[in-house]
């Protein structure tokens, strides 16, 4: 897989799966702003595939590029190997960010309606669109106006809509907001159904918790370049493990043990916390010193760094302060 | 899920229908629509009770006279044949006994005075002069009051001479500007009506975010084509009402209407351009007008730029009406050649010209300014306004076009 500097991925399994998305050195300006600078991206085919960042990075730009809406100033994107997105526009379902459906219709026309954007027929999409209403827990609203729904409830109707041609890559724009916890974790399931399936999905957001639990790979976003994009085990791994420790003992021997800059909470009960990484002689002796000394472990554990501590790691504080309150921000 | 085995897209015209089939349904189905297709008949019936009237009063006042040109034992004998007439038959013409002055042609008589025809001649053989259509109207009851006059009826009638006036080549064509300006006319108040409406198209899909949607599957140029087309088709179900009732209004006006002459190209044909240059007409400006409604942010600046467009509208008429009345000259075949104005322009030729090769080639000509007028504006429409995420892009609406770059 491709970075932004071209280097090659950490994951080399895959290496040999086929590509649903391929993006190189996408560039694109809108006046005098740089929307999107050299972004690269490699989409496996049946990956469920994020592209997270704060609002105003590139997210919406560069799926705009990848699905052909606007075309880029400078790189390349291939679509299942084809260079003009709307060539394989059956292959393709797109949930916006800014969720649209004509107010008039009645949900199975709208999601006829959209299906046969894709080529399907308006019969079939009629069909399938009652039936995937049923699926879903709405077949009491088939026949309302959309203009009769909840915000939710539309925007369920539309992600049906972008469904019901079954398509093989489905690209959703920030498919979390708006939608209360009950509705994204049916998303959530929605999302592993279909890659189960073997559909492609490729989701951007700013929320990284959704990120981290459904993606297997991600791209990192910020001000409109790519600083990493891999699996999303590798971005965590780029940070070492911490060691958390849990001591009844603030003072003593044993804090010769301790890494100088171990960083240090005291808990509202008396206990004392300290993070720190992984000491080079190993834990082994740290815990000798620490019963040696009499610290008082109350715990001990080891902690892999998670999404949001690589994503400081690799977009920078600015960066992650930015995507908190984006998601404050939409959670409000 | 889709595979590989099919087309992978719909084709530009399928992704167009599949545009242009929404639109039609959702405008027909609507209760605006309603409205619209009442709107206009508002005039219509007025204008028919009018003209229901006019007719009445026209009949009964100015038409109804014939002219006499004979001798004087023929016009007495005329005279007492229609006394004898009236008393059994309704609607026979008044007749007027005229003495030309010397060397005064019929024609210039018929000027000169109010009368619907002149009968001159004598009984044996009389000649009725004046427009065809009085010249049809009075026929039958000048040979029946002839033929009473020498005795001869019932059993025989003298055949009555026509002289229809306009049958000089040059009275012929004087007569066609009229056919060309009442088409003119027409199309004009047809697209002045119906093409504006394609100012607000995309309005609703920017508005509702639809929009993203339609240009994520198929091409934007299908999106034009599908909403002009969709906006086209509804145009023809209005005419088509307003055309009925047009058709009743003269069925009850009558001789209340203009007396239009015959196109050169016959009327079959003509009516037949007449809806080609309409269409043609409506897509050349409607493609500009949805390049323009499509750049505008808000329905405000929409309404800012209606006022222009009607503007825009007016000149391009009035170049093709005021180069009609030079057919060739360099103004004329300019009119025919720029692409807003030739509809109305070749409308006019087919009304003063017979050739028809001309209509071919100016209807290829214009289709392909069609497409282009919509190539270029899909285009803008991708730079400009699909741009980005929220509260980005073409919020700055049509002004954005004319704002000046920032420095870097």
């Amino acid at each position: 897989m491709l970075t932004k500097t071209g280097a090659m991925s950490r994951n080399p399994a895959e290496h040999n799966r086929q590509l649903a998305i391929e993006a190189r050195g996408l560039v694109k300006r809108f006046d005098d702003t740089l929307a999107v600078d050299g972004v690269d991206i490699s989409v496996p085919e049946g990956a469920i595939y994020g592209i997270l960042g704060p609002n105003g990075a590139g997210k919406t730009t560069t799926l705009r590029m990848l699905l052909g809406i606007i075309d880029p100033d400078e790189g390349v994107r291939r679509v299942f190997g084809h260079d003009r997105p709307h060539e394989i526009a059956k292959w393709i379902g797109y949930l916006p960010e800014e969720r649209g459906l004509y107010p008039a219709m009645k949900c199975d026309e709208a999601i006829a309606f959209m299906g046969s954007l894709r080529g399907l027929s308006l019969d079939e999409g009629r069909k399938r669109g009652r039936e995937l209403m049923e699926n879903h827990g709405l077949g009491h609203a088939i026949d309302r106006q959309i203009r009769q729904l909840s915000k939710g409830m539309a925007q369920t109707v539309q992600l049906l809509g972008t469904l019901v041609h079954k398509p093989r890559l489905v690209v959703l724009d920030e498919p979390f907001s708006g939608l209360d916890a009950i509705n994204q974790g049916k998303l959530e399931g929605l999302i592993r159904d279909l890659s189960e399936q073997g559909t492609t999905v490729i989701f951007s957001t700013h929320v990284i918790h959704h990120a981290e639990r459904l993606c297997n790979d991600v791209a990192i976003i910020a001000g409109g370049r790519v600083p990493y994009a891999g699996s999303v085990d590798a971005a965590r791994d780029r940070i070492p493990a911490q060691v958390r420790l849990e001591t009844r003992n603030e003072n003593g021997e044993w804090r010769s043990a301790l890494p100088d800059d171990a960083r240090h909470d005291t808990k509202s009960g008396g206990g004392h916390f300290w993070y720190f990484p992984i000491p080079d002689s190993g834990i082994e002796a740290l815990l000798k010193r620490l019963i040696d000394g009499e610290a008082g472990i109350l715990s001990l554990s080891i902690e892999r760094a998670g999404l949001h501590d690589a994503f400081v790691e690799i977009a920078g504080e600015a960066a992650a302060r930015a995507l908190e309150e984006d998601a404050a921000e939409a959670g409000r | 899920m889709n595979t590989s085995g099919e087309a992978s897209r719909l084709s530009l015209l399928q992704a167009a229908w599949v545009v242009a089939r929404r639109d039609f349904k959702a405008i027909l189905f609507s209760r605006a629509f309603f409205i619209f297709l009442l709107g206009p008949l508002f005039p219509f019936i007025v204008a028919s009770l009018a003209s229901g009237v006019g007719g009445q009063v026209q009949r009964e006042v100015s038409v109804n006279s014939i002219a006499l040109v004979m001798s004087e034992e023929d016009s007495a004998a005329i005279l007492a044949a229609r006394e004898r007439a009236i008393g059994t038959m309704d609607g026979l013409p008044e007749m007027v006994v005229l003495t030309p002055e010397e060397g005064e042609e019929a024609e210039a008589v018929l000027r000169r005075t109010n009368h619907a025809v002149l009968l001159s001649g004598d009984l044996e053989n009389p000649v009725l002069t004046g427009p065809h259509i009085q010249i049809h109207r009075w026929d039958g009851a000048v040979s029946l009051m002839a033929a009473m006059a020498t005795g001869s009826a019932p059993t025989s009638f003298p055949q009555i001479e026509e002289r229809p006036l306009a049958d000089t080549a040059a009275a012929a064509r004087s007569d066609r500007i009229r056919t060309a300006q009442a088409g003119q006319l027409l199309l004009f108040l047809l697209m002045m009506l119906l093409a504006g409406m394609v100012l607000s198209n995309l309005v609703e899909e920017k508005a509702n975010k639809v929009i993203e949607v339609l240009a994520a599957a198929i091409p934007m140029d299908a999106v034009f084509f599908g909403k002009l087309f969709a906006m086209l088709g509804v145009s023809f179900v209005g005419i088509a009402v307003w055309g009925s009732f047009g058709g009743a209004l003269f069925l009850l006006a009558g001789e209340a209407l203009p007396d239009i002459p015959d196109p050169a190209l016959g009327w079959p044909l003509f009516a037949l351009l007449g809806v080609a240059y309409f269409a043609m007409g409506y897509l050349l400006l409607g493609s500009l007008f949805l390049t323009i409604g499509s750049m505008a942010a808000t329905v405000r600046e929409v309404q800012t730029l209606s006022m222009p467009v009607t503007m825009a509208q007016l000149v391009v008429f009035f170049l093709a009406a005021y180069a009609m009345t030079s057919p060739g000259s360099p103004l004329e075949i300019f009119a025919a050649v720029f692409p807003l104005s030739s509809p109305f322009a070749m409308l006019a030729r087919a009304a003063q010209s017979p050739d028809i090769w001309p209509h071919i080639l100016a209807l290829g000509w214009q289709a392909l300014w069609v497409a282009l007028f919509i190539k270029g504006g899909a285009t803008l429409f991708r730079r400009r306004v699909m741009k980005s995420g929220k509260g980005s892009g073409g919020r700055r609406g049509i002004l954005g076009l004319f704002a000046r770059k920032q420095a870097v």
